[in-house]
């Protein structure tokens, strides 16, 4: 009987194991860049290309980065969650429309509705690559410090807004 | 007919060659080898089971004219790995650094297989020197002696 018991144990654990690696969705990298200082850039604006906005005209204020593109299909799906998440108001919401054609995507500001206070232009993805960004959308929180608190992969939700980045907003806001 | 035949397969050879990917002008042949290392050690994110070389993705191709460029600025291997690390985590890296978070994965199947070596070995010096249990001995005597010889 006594000689069952470890190989017994030893399934178990590796059950367990398994079962935890089951539950990871391997799509989502970690990401080095939380708790780091925000890539700085100076982009054109997409409403007024002749304006630039720089991380540093942010410094001091809470503010989400949403990298989009009018060629992401799962833009559209998170859309009505990041206008939800403008509408309040609690912070500023900027876009970084990744790879894009600006008519296209001025075409899709206006057929969906523009949520962003602004969006830059990252035509060739350089500034992408600096937020490490590998699958639009994605979603940053940078806190009033210039630092990223928060990455969110893939489209957000109503659900993932609730549980994931309102908690982290409410505490940087205060 | 063979005739045709030899043209299809002469073509079939040649389609390979002009899928490859684009076409870097290197200063060196050092420097082509770089670059060929670098791509081939370095995981697409958008593809996980890839590398830059072998993945036809956007980002993999922005990736692999980051590496260009950056290789073609005069910079190390070293420092371009650093650059991926630092945007992508070591993730990134088909072979990751050696460091505190990696010890387990590199040293760990060593360890593995130090402990398969002590179970062997153990098993095997029982094995050559068979228990004998003194009580069972005494008591098959006992048996033995204890039972009357057959008629």
């Amino acid at each position: 009987m006594n000689r069952f018991v470890l190989p017994l144990v030893g399934f178990i654990l590796m059950i367990g194991l398994l079962g935890y690696g089951l539950q990871l969705d391997p799509k989502l990298v970690p990401s080095p860049l939380i708790d780091k200082k925000a890539p700085a850039f100076s982009l054109a604006m997409l409403e007024q290309p002749s304006r630039q906005l720089a991380t540093s005209d942010l410094i001091g204020q809470v503010w989400v980065l949403n990298v989009w593109a009018s060629w992401c299909v799962s833009c559209r799906a998170e859309h009505e969650v990041i206008t939800a998440l403008a509408n309040r108001n609690l912070v500023t919401v900027v876009g970084l429309n990744y790879k894009d054609e600006p008519a296209d995507a001025e075409r899709w500001l206006k057929q969906f509705g523009n949520p962003y206070a602004t969006s830059v232009i990252d035509r060739d993805g350089r500034v992408g690559i600096d937020w490490g960004v590998y699958g639009v959308p994605e979603t940053f929180v940078i806190g009033a410090d210039g630092m990223i608190k928060y990455k969110h992969i893939g489209p957000v939700t109503h659900e993932s807004l609730q549980q994931k980045i309102m908690p982290v907003l409410k505490e940087l806001l205060g | 007919m063979k005739v045709i035949f030899i043209v299809f397969f002469l073509l079939l050879w040649l389609a390979p060659a002009q899928a490859s990917i684009e076409a870097y002008q290197f200063e060196s042949a050092e420097m082509e080898a770089d670059y060929n290392q670098l791509v081939n050690e370095l995981r697409c994110l958008v593809c996980q089971n890839q590398n830059l070389a072998g993945s036809d993705a956007d980002l993999a191709r922005d990736l692999r004219r980051e590496t260009y460029e950056m290789l073609n600025e005069g910079k190390s291997q070293q420092q371009v790995i650093e650059f991926m690390v630092e945007r992508y985590g070591d993730f990134v890296l088909y072979r990751p650094q050696f460091k505190s978070t990696t010890y387990l994965l590199w040293l760990g199947p060593f360890l593995l297989l130090l402990c398969v070596l002590v179970f062997l070995i153990r098993r095997l010096l029982s094995a050559a020197k068979p228990e004998v249990n003194a009580e069972a001995v005494a008591r098959a005597k006992q048996i033995l002696d204890s039972k009357e010889p057959n008629k």
